[in-house]
């Protein structure tokens, strides 16, 4: 049977493990290095690296790093931010990621993920969709990455995760922002509701806070993994302790 | 002894390139039709579109190199998928090692990709699988798979039973990542090395 997945999300910027509330007041919390190995040694299924200031601003991120996630981990892990062409993404498949994720380049031009889908396969194609709460309706922010850039785009979170897919996306990262970092558990009727409405893996992200809260997400919505940083990072929970709580609660993951 | 990988479509090699580092194997990453030839077995690590990868094999004239191959070879992912006769992904016909068709995941009923990981049964012995506990997960990520058949050494279950690990003569295939399936694909890459070895004697 297919397990869910805990899926640690390391923030990157400077070639150091950040975290922030709400995606900003940036602290550090590492060595990018350090936390891949003790993350994957820990039982994680997998690994997100996130570029954080990459696609709002212009600078051309040094990625030395990837390379170096490879020759160190022997899990899967995937790199978001600032992946904006196929030649961009082509380097960073060829340092060992599995995947790369696509967000604000995606809501410039859609058909970047019909180029990336083409030449890598869907299963290498992650769409990441930011999405803010708002009476009941759901609509996707762009730039995210800085505070001073993010804009509301004019897309319908739901609409936009069905037009991805339809365009060749294998997966996509739902970060409910309002729920980011507050740490009081993911927003269970969007993510439940995006799920229900693509075909594709869903991985939730923003909220987590408790273990209770992935026993949430994995009993009340077809999400096949729950995405958190800060609970790890800092501690609040351990990957094994995590992972016999929900097979004590008949949730299975990795053995 | 030396081993080729080869490098027949797809970007991600570099996790192979490493898996087969950490054994200590010396291993060229090609497409020269002449090292894959000269060399003591291959790794076949396809990744991408059936029809693109076939077109690729096509074009390095490794087609009739891959079928009448007599040392060991290990395909994993797409790898494995091309040693069957045909492919649904891009209507392809394929390498013929192992009889039957690949078809896709029916994604009206589930989700497709299967990404994640995924525990195997057991349906014969194979030297694949010395001191490996198939109770333990593996890796896999495919919208495409193979049936079960008298090739299938373990399937696995995604809607209904797949072919996870096959073998077939000096042939061995497995759908799931061994290099990005922690400790046991690190054993499952080690068990086919010593193949190799005891092959080359």
């Amino acid at each position: 049977m297919l397990k869910k997945r805990i899926i640690p999300c390391l923030d990157v910027r400077n070639g150091q493990v950040v975290k922030g509330v709400q995606f900003r007041n940036h602290e550090v919390v590492g060595d990018i290095i350090e936390l891949a190995e003790k993350y994957s040694q820990s039982g994680a299924d997998e690994l997100v690296f996130y570029a954080i200031t990459a696609s709002s601003d212009e600078s051309n991120n040094d990625r030395s790093w990837v390379r170096e996630i490879a020759r160190h981990i022997n899990i899967p892990f995937c790199v978001a931010g600032g992946i904006r062409s196929v030649a961009m993404a082509e380097e960073v498949l060829a340092n060992g990621a599995d995947k790369i994720s696509v967000n604000s380049p995606a809501l410039e031009n859609p058909a970047l993920i019909e180029e990336l889908a083409k030449r890598f396969g869907s299963q290498c194609v992650v769409v990441g969709i930011d999405s803010w709460a708002q009476d009941g309706s759901y609509q996707v922010l762009q730039y995210t990455g800085d505070e001073s850039k993010t804009i509301k785009s004019r897309r319908n979170t739901i609409e936009w995760a069905r037009e991805v897919v339809a365009r060749g996306a294998g997966e996509i990262v739902l970060n409910c922002m309002n729920q980011d970092g507050v740490r009081k558990g993911y927003d269970l009727v969007q993510t439940g509701l995006l799920a229900d409405s693509v075909s594709v893996p869903v991985i939730a992200s923003g909220g987590a806070g408790e273990m209770e809260h992935f026993k949430e997400l994995f009993t009340t919505t077809k999400a096949t993994g729950g995405l958190a940083a800060s609970v790890f990072h800092k501690g609040i929970m351990t990957i094994p302790d995590l992972k016999a709580y929900l097979h004590k609660h008949n949730i299975l993951t990795r053995k | 002894m030396k081993l080729a990988i080869v490098a027949g479509g797809g970007a991600n090699f570099y996790s192979v390139e490493v898996a087969i580092q950490r054994l200590g194997i010396e291993y060229e990453l090609t497409t020269d039709k002449a090292v894959i030839e000269a060399a003591d077995g291959i790794i076949f690590p396809g990744v991408g579109f059936a029809k693109y990868a076939m077109d690729n094999l096509a074009q390095y004239d490794l087609i009739d190199t891959i079928k009448n191959y007599k040392k060991p070879f290990l395909g994993f992912c797409l790898g494995m998928q091309l040693l069957y006769e045909y492919s649904d992904e891009g209507n392809v016909e394929c390498l013929g090692i192992f009889k039957g068709t690949i078809r896709k995941f029916d994604d009206s009923q589930l989700i497709v990709p299967q990404m994640g990981w995924n525990n195997c049964k057991l349906l014969r012995q194979s030297r694949l699988l010395d001191n490996v506990d198939l109770e333990r997960d593996v890796y896999f990520v495919h919208s495409y798979y193979a049936p079960v058949n008298e090739f299938t050494v373990a399937s696995s279950e995604y809607g209904d039973d797949f072919t996870a690990i096959a073998e077939d003569k000096n042939f061995y295939a497995t759908q799931f990542h061994p290099e990005k399936s922690g400790a046991i694909g690190e054993q499952i890459l080690a068990n086919f090395i010593k193949i190799v070895q005891e092959f080359k004697g």
